[in-house]
C-alpha cells in the first residue's frame, strides 16, 4: 500500500475517532451508573451514596469535556476528507449525525446543568430526574451514532436519485433490523467499561487502604453490574456475528480467516493470517466448530475469501485479530465478575490481594473491547464505505493531495498526544485521590464550558 | 436536484444556518478580538481583566460553530462537502487554533509556562479569525465545482484578496472584542479599550473599501454583473456605514454600549451585504441554494425534530447564560484564573 490520500485519510479518521470514543464511551456508561447510584441514594438515604456520586460525577465533567473537544474535530471530518461520501450520501448521514450534536447540546444546555449546578437548588427527586435525563440523553446520541454507522453497513430504507442516495424510509433507516442488535451491543459495552473502571477503582482503594468504604460500594457495585450485564453482552455479539454472517459475508470470513469454503468448517481459533498466500500459519483448529458458530450444525458448508472477487475482499489481519482481542476482554470480564461475585458471597472479596489486584489491572478491559470491536467492523466493511453502494476509495475527497493529508494527520497526532496526556493525567489524579472533601464551590462551573468544568473538576480533588 | 426556486423547508434551513453564522461570528468573534487585543498588552492587570470578561462564555460561544457544521451536513451536504474540501487547510487551521487555545485559555492560570500559554491564546486567537476572514476573501473570488467536487487546489486561498481579508477579520473581531471590554469592564481597562477603537475602526473601515472594490471586479468578472440587479441590497452597505458612524460618535460621547453595538450592527451589515450579493448561490459562483439541498424528506425529518425544539432551546439557553452574567463585570466576580480560596 501506498501512502496515497485515501490510505492516509483512513489512518486520520481512524485515529481521531479512535480517540473520540473512548470518552463518549465511558460518559454513556458513567452517566448510567450516576443516575443508578443517585437513586440508591434517594432510596436508602445513606450519605455514602452521595459521596460516591460526587467523586464520579467529577469523573463524569472531564470526560465529557473531553468527548466535547475531540467531537469538534468529528463534525467536519466528513466534509474535509470524505467530501463525495458527503456529498452523495449526506442526506442520510447528515441528518443523522446533526442530530447526535444537537442531542448533545441539549443535554449540555439542560440537565447537565442542573446535575453540575443544581444540587443545592432543586429537589431530590428532580435531581434524581435530571440524572436520569442525561443518561437518556447520552444513549440518544449513541442512537445517532449507532443508527448513521448501521446504516453505512447495511444500508436501508434509500433511493438512488441522479447518483445521490437519498432517504426514501426513516423508520427503516433509523430502526432496521442491524440496528435493533447493535445499538444495544454498544449500550452494553459502554456499561461494561464503565463497570470494570468502576470496580477497578475501588479495588485500587482497598489495595491501598484508603476510602473503605466507598471502595465497597463501587467493588460490589461494579463487579455486580459486568456480572450481570456479560452474558446479555456475549448473546448480543453472538447476534451481531449473525448480521455479519447474513449481510456481510466477506467481513465473516475475513474475521474467521477462512480462505477457502470449507464443509465441515472448523474454527480457527488462533493463528497468523497470511494475506500473501491466502492461508494461516501457526493455526490452532477445531474441527467443525465453524459450522455450528455460522449455522448451528456441525456439517454446514460455509464459504471462504476466496468466494469473492478480490476487489471485494476486506483486509484479513485487523478483523481477525480485532475480533479475538474483542472477544477475549469479554472473557476476561466475565472471569472477573463471575470470580469476583463468587468471593464476595464468601466475603473474602475485601481481603483476596491477588484478586483485587488483577481487578485493578483489568480496568483497561472494556476500552480495548470496544476500540478492537470497532475496528473489525469498520475495516472488515472494506473495501466499501457504504456497504454495496459505494467503496472507500472512490469516496475520498478528490482535490486532496498526499501533502495536505500527511501535514493535517500530523497536527491531529501532535494536539491530540498533548490534549490526551493532559486529560489522561487529571482523570487518573482524580481516581488517585479519591472521595472526599465535599464539591462545594461547583457554583463556578457553567456546563457552556465543558473544558472548564472538566478543569474544575480535577483541580477540586485535594492535592 | 435540479429545482430551481429553493423550497420553504430549505429556505427555513438556510436562515437557520444564516443566523447561527451570524451568532458564530458575533459571539466567537468578540471573545477571539479580546484574544488578540490581549496580545497587544503586556499589563498583567488588564489582561486579567480581558479574561474575566469573556470566561463564562468562550467556550459556550464555539457551540455555534458545531450548529453551522451539523446543519450544513444534514440540509445542505453538498456545500459542506465542496465548503470543507475547498479549505482543507484553513479549517484544519481553525480547529487547532480553537483547541489550542481553548486549552490555553484554562492552563494559563494554573501557575507553570504562563507565557507559553498566554502566547497560545493570543496565537489561536489571531489564526481562527485570519483563516475565517480568509475564507470569506476566497468566496468572494468564487470556488471552481466540477461534478459537486470541488475541483480547484488545496491552496488557492492563499492570495490577495483572502490575505486583505483575513486581516480585515482580524481588525474587525479586535474591534468587536474592544467594543466588549468597553461595554462590559470598568477604567482602567474601559478606557483602555475605548483608546484602541477609533485606529480599528479606521484600519477596518479601509480595508473594507479596497475588499469591497476588488470584490466587485472579481464579482463582475464571475458573473458578469455589477449588483446592479438588486439595487435594494445597496440598503446594507448603508446600514453599514451609518453603523461606523455610530461607533465613532460612541467613542466620543463615551457611551459604554455604543461601540459594542454598532459593530454588531456592521457585522450584521457585512453579512448581508454578502448575502445579497451572491444569492442565488450558496457556493459562490457555482452551487445555487436550490441545488445544494437536500431532498424534502431530509430536511422535515430535521424540522421536526431539530428545528422546532432543539434550537430554540440552545437559543434560548445561550440568552439565560448572558442573561445571568449580564452588567458590568466586578472586581472579583467570576475570576478565570485565581484558583479557589482556600
Amino acid at each position: 500500500m501506498e501512502l496515497d490520500p485515501v490510505l492516509l485519510s483512513r489512518v486520520q479518521f481512524a485515529f481521531v475517532i479512535s480517540f473520540h470514543i473512548i470518552f463518549p464511551a465511558f460518559t454513556i456508561g458513567l452517566a448510567a451508573w450516576l443516575a443508578t447510584i443517585e437513586g440508591v441514594r434517594l432510596v436508602t438515604g445513606d450519605a455514602l451514596y452521595r459521596r460516591v456520586f460526587e467523586f464520579w460525577l467529577k469523573v463524569f465533567a472531564v470526560s465529557f469535556g473531553l468527548g466535547v473537544v475531540t467531537g469538534i474535530v468529528m463534525a467536519f471530518q466528513f466534509g474535509t476528507n470524505w467530501s463525495v461520501l458527503a456529498e452523495k450520501t449526506g442526506s442520510i448521514q447528515g441528518p443523522l449525525l446533526g442530530y447526535e450534536a444537537f442531542t448533545a447540546f441539549m443535554l449540555e444546555a439542560t440537565f447537565f446543568g442542573v446535575m453540575l449546578l443544581g444540587r443545592e437548588r432543586v429537589s431530590p427527586r428532580f435531581y434524581l430526574f435530571a440524572c436520569c435525563m442525561v443518561s437518556l440523553g447520552t444513549m440518544f446520541s449513541s442512537f445517532w451514532i449507532l443508527a448513521n454507522n448501521s446504516w453505512m453497513q447495511v444500508p436501508l430504507g434509500h433511493t438512488i436519485v441522479d447518483g445521490r442516495i437519498i432517504p426514501a424510509d426513516w423508520w427503516a433507516i433509523t430502526t432496521g433490523p442491524i440496528m435493533r442488535v447493535r445499538w444495544p451491543h454498544m449500550l452494553l459495552a459502554t456499561f461494561l467499561t464503565t463497570g470494570m473502571c468502576v470496580a477497578a477503582t475501588g479495588a485500587w482503594y482497598e489495595l491501598r487502604g484508603v476510602h473503605r468504604a466507598e471502595a465497597s460500594v463501587m467493588l460490589h457495585w461494579g463487579l455486580g453490574l459486568v456480572a450481570v450485564l456479560i452474558p446479555i453482552q456475549l448473546f448480543f455479539g453472538h447476534l451481531t456475528g449473525l448480521y455479519v454472517l447474513k449481510h456481510q459475508p466477506a467481513k465473516f470470513a475475513a474475521i474467521e480467516a477462512r480462505w477457502k469454503a470449507q464443509q465441515p468448517a472448523s474454527e480457527v481459533l488462533i493463528a497468523i493470517p497470511d494475506e500473501a498466500s491466502e492461508r494461516n500459519l501457526f493455526a490452532i483448529e477445531i474441527p467443525k466448530l465453524g459450522s455450528f458458530i455460522a449455522s448451528g450444525n456441525w456439517t454446514a458448508r460455509e464459504i471462504g475469501l476466496e468466494s469473492f472477487p478480490p476487489q471485494d475482499r476486506p483486509p484479513v489481519l485487523i478483523p481477525f485479530f480485532g475480533f479475538r482481542i474483542m472477544v477475549g476482554m469479554g472473557l476476561i470480564m466475565l472471569a472477573v465478575s463471575w470470580f469476583g461475585t463468587f468471593l464476595r458471597l464468601r466475603g473474602r472479596l475485601e481481603t483476596t490481594r491477588w484478586f483485587l489486584w488483577g481487578t485493578f489491572f483489568a480496568f483497561p478491559t472494556g476500552f480495548i473491547a470496544i476500540l478492537t470491536g470497532w475496528f473489525t467492523a469498520e475495516v472488515g466493511r472494506q473495501p466499501w464505505v457504504v456497504y454495496g453502494l459505494l467503496r472507500t476509495k472512490d469516496a475520498v475527497t478528490p482535490s486532496l493531495t498526499t501533502g495536505d493529508v500527511l501535514l493535517s494527520l500530523a497536527c491531529y497526532v501532535i494536539v491530540y498526544a498533548i490534549i490526551f496526556s493532559f486529560g489522561l493525567y487529571f482523570i487518573y489524579r482524580l481516581l488517585r485521590d479519591g472521595p472526599g472533601r465535599d464539591a462545594s464551590d461547583r457554583a463556578k462551573m457553567t456546563p457552556a464550558r465543558p473544558l472548564a468544568v472538566a478543569m474544575q473538576a480535577s483541580e477540586e480533588a485535594p492535592q | 436536484m435540479s429545482a430551481t426556486e429553493p423550497s420553504a423547508l430549505a429556505l427555513f434551513w438556510l436562515v437557520v444556518i444564516g443566523v447561527a453564522i451570524l451568532a458564530y461570528v458575533v459571539l466567537d468573534g468578540f471573545d477571539l478580538g479580546v484574544g488578540i487585543l490581549f496580545g497587544t498588552t503586556k499589563d498583567a492587570r488588564l489582561r486579567d481583566q480581558m479574561i474575566a470578561s469573556i470566561s463564562p462564555f468562550w467556550d459556550g460561544n464555539e457551540t455555534w460553530l458545531i450548529v453551522v457544521g451539523a446543519s450544513l451536513f444534514a440540509a445542505f451536504p453538498a456545500v459542506y462537502a465542496v465548503f470543507l474540501s475547498a479549505f482543507y487547510i484553513p479549517v484544519l487551521l481553525l480547529l487547532l487554533a480553537l483547541i489550542f487555545r481553548g486549552v490555553a485559555f484554562e492552563f494559563r492560570a494554573r501557575g507553570a509556562a504562563r507565557g507559553l500559554w498566554d502566547g497560545g491564546f493570543v496565537i489561536g486567537s489571531f489564526v481562527a479569525a485570519f483563516v475565517q476572514g480568509a475564507a470569506v476573501g476566497a468566496m468572494i473570488r468564487g470556488i471552481p465545482v466540477l461534478n459537486n467536487q470541488f475541483s480547484g487546489g488545496s491552496f488557492d486561498w492563499v492570495a490577495g484578496l483572502p490575505f486583505l481579508s483575513g486581516i480585515g477579520l482580524v481588525l474587525g473581531y479586535a474591534l468587536l472584542g474592544a467594543g466588549w471590554l468597553v461595554l462590559k469592564s470598568e477604567d482602567p481597562l474601559r478606557s483602555w479599550a475605548r483608546g484602541r477603537i477609533p485606529a480599528l475602526a479606521g484600519a477596518v473601515v479601509a480595508v473594507l473599501c479596497v475588499a469591497i472594490v476588488i470584490a466587485f471586479i472579481d464579482r463582475a468578472r464571475m458573473t458578469g454583473s455589477l449588483f446592479l440587479d438588486r439595487p435594494w441590497g445597496f440598503i446594507f452597505p448603508l446600514i453599514g456605514i451609518i453603523a461606523i458612524v455610530g461607533i465613532f460618535a460612541g467613542v466620543r460621547q463615551r457611551r459604554d454600549s455604543w461601540p459594542f453595538a454598532m459593530t454588531v450592527v456592521l457585522f450584521v451589515a457585512a453579512f448581508l451585504s454578502l448575502a445579497v450579493m451572491f444569492w442565488p448561490y450558496m457556493i459562490p459562483y457555482s452551487v445555487t441554494v436550490a441545488a445544494a439541498a437536500a431532498p424534502e424528506a431530509s430536511l422535515s425529518f430535521l424540522f421536526w425534530g431539530a428545528g422546532l425544539f432543539v434550537l430554540p432551546v440552545i437559543g434560548v439557553y445561550t440568552a439565560v447564560v448572558y442573561w445571568m452574567f449580564r452588567g458590568k463585570q466586578r472586581q472579583g466576580e467570576y475570576p478565570a484564573s485565581a484558583p479557589p480560596p482556600p
